[in-house]
Formats: C-alpha cells, structure tokens, sequence
C-alpha cells in the first residue's frame, strides 16, 4: 500500500514539475509551484519524513511563491 | 551552439548523472545502517527520542550554527538591499481591496491554529518530529496569515520588526553562546552539558530543547523580517504614478 502510495506521488511529482518548468509566465509559475510544493509535502509524509514536510509546506508552498508574486508586482511597476 | 548540440549535451550530462546516482544509490543502505547504528544509541544515551534532533542540535550542532548563520546573513543582505529610506515609509500606501468573507473567515480560523502549532513544533523539536526550524517556518508563515485575511495595517501592528530583528540577532547569538558555555563546562564547543533528564519528559535531552528553540526564535523572527521588507516594496507605488 505504501509503495503504491509513494510510486503514485513519485509520478504525480514529476507531472507538477514538468508542469511547472512549462509553465512560461512567472505570475502563473508561482501558484504552479505551490501546488508542486504541496505534491513534495504528501509525498514527504508517506516517506516518513514529516519534518522535512513541515519545512516544505511553510517554505515551498508558501513562503517562496508568495515572494515570487511580490517581487513580480515590484518589477512590474504595481500590477499583479 | 546550436539547439541540437546542446539537446545531446544535455542528455549525455542527464545520462553520466544517473548512472552516478544508480551507483550511489546501490550503495546506500550499507551507508545508512552504518550511521543509524551510530546515531541511535547517541541519541538514546542523550534522552532525545527525536533522532533528526539529535543529530541537528547533538551531534552534528556545529553544522547547524553553519545554517544558522546563513539564514541570518541571508536576511541582513535582503534587508540592506530592501530597507525604505523614510521618504519611502512616507509614500507607503497600503491599498485596501476587498477580501472574500470566506478568505478571511478562513485566515483569522487558521491564524491561532497555525501560530499554537508553531509553537507547539518548536518546543516538542526534542520528542516528535520537528524542531526550531520547522516550528520557525510555521511560526512565521501563520502569521501572515493576517495579511491573507486582508488586513495589512492590522498586520504591521502586531509583527513588531524592531524587536524581531534584535530576535533574530538574539536568536544566533545565544545559539553560538550555548556552545560556548560547553566549552567552559566540559571542553568542547556545543557539548549536551545539561542535565538530561528523563525519557520522553518535556525538560529533557539537555541543549537540545534550548538550541532547538534558539533557532525557532531566529528562523521566525528571520522571516518575518524578510517577508516585512518583500511587503513593503511590493505596497510602495511607484514614483510616476504617486
């Protein structure tokens, strides 16, 4: 059961990431990453590592993209 | 270069990479064994259930004053590049659009929840799974959770950046500081001088607790900072349109 799970979110991280990388526009790519993120989190906590989901969930799915956004919308002059 | 050349360079790099990764791989359980054999009985003799806190505030303390330091660097650069001049703070204009109810019903629910587990990871990083880190990243993240709510004001009057930064300095510090007293106590930097205590009791594992929580102060306090600056800059109008 658990290596089905693990083999399921192995393949479902490879999906989000390739997702991600073909995603061109930053604004988009930031919400991709996040659900990324969130894909690595589960995956972590089948694999018995849920400090390192902990870490994850704060800094990848939100930390990250949320500066990713701020960043666009400094350089961007004020739009989103 | 054209595409096609660096299409083959790409994958013969992909391929030299998995082969190295397969050989590492097919030597990997050996490995661990090796260092799990070590790290157990280490952390056992020093009362500290949480094996990934054993190593990261016991036995490999020292590399985790490195990571430390990084983050605090991290965030001193971000600040000397991000800092407003008080013209800026001035022009600060936080703009108030209008929030879904559910979003901010759903962000003032969480913002307890997420600040108690915070907590709650930092001061357990000894006995279940997390640490200073962890609890750190949560801590802060939780926090902002006022600013999803859409209430910037209400978040820069309780995220006090004065006393996080002296936070996150005190935070390094004392985490350096505890390692010194080590020295003093039994001759060597970052040694578990401590009393033990019993297994599984919250005051137990020595320094373990205290650096954990040293580190859950600075890496909260660090990201506070560094997301306060990113707030700013990202609420600051722009010069032709103010």
């Amino acid at each position: 059961m658990t290596t089905v799970l693990s083999l399921l979110l192995l393949a479902l991280v490879a999906v989000a990431g390739y997702a991600v990388v073909r995603t061109a526009d930053p604004a988009r790519q930031a919400p991709t990453l996040s659900v990324y993120s969130l894909v690595l989190t589960l995956l972590f906590v089948v694999l018995q590592a849920p400090d390192v989901a902990l870490s994850e969930l704060a800094v990848g799915s939100a930390i990250v993209p949320l500066l990713v956004l701020l960043t666009l919308r400094k350089v961007r002059g004020g739009k989103p | 270069m054209n595409r096609r050349f660096r299409t083959v360079l790409a994958c013969a790099g992909a391929l030299a990479l998995a082969v190295l990764l397969a050989a590492a791989f097919a030597r990997t359980p050996g490995a661990t064994q090796v260092y799990l054999e070590l790290a157990r009985p280490a952390g056992q003799a020093h009362m500290t259930p949480n094996l990934v806190s054993a190593i990261n505030f016991d036995l490999r303390a020292l590399d985790t004053l490195g990571e430390e330091t990084i983050v605090a660097a991290a965030v001193v650069g971000t600040l000397s590049l991000l800092s407003l001049s008080p013209a800026e703070r001035h022009r600060l204009n936080p703009d108030h659009r209008p929030v879904l109810p559910a979003v901010r019903a759903f962000g003032y629910l969480l913002l307890p929840v997420t600040v108690l587990l915070g907590i709650d990871v930092i001061l357990h990083g000894h006995l279940t799974p997390g640490g200073g880190f962890q609890g750190g990243v949560v801590l802060a993240t939780g926090w902002h959770l006022l600013y999803l709510a859409g209430d910037y004001p209400a978040l820069a009057r309780l995220r006090p950046i004065g006393w996080c930064e002296y936070a996150e300095a005190a935070g390094t510090g004392l985490y350096a500081a505890t390692g010194l007293a080590g020295l003093v106590a039994s001759g060597s930097f970052l040694t578990n001088f401590l009393p033990l205590g019993s297994w599984t009791a919250l005051p137990s594992a020595g320094t373990v607790p205290l650096l954990s929580f040293f580190v859950g102060v600075e890496v909260a306090a660090g990201f506070v900072v560094l997301l306060a600056r990113f707030l700013e800059q990202g609420l600051l109008p722009d010069k032709e349109n103010a």
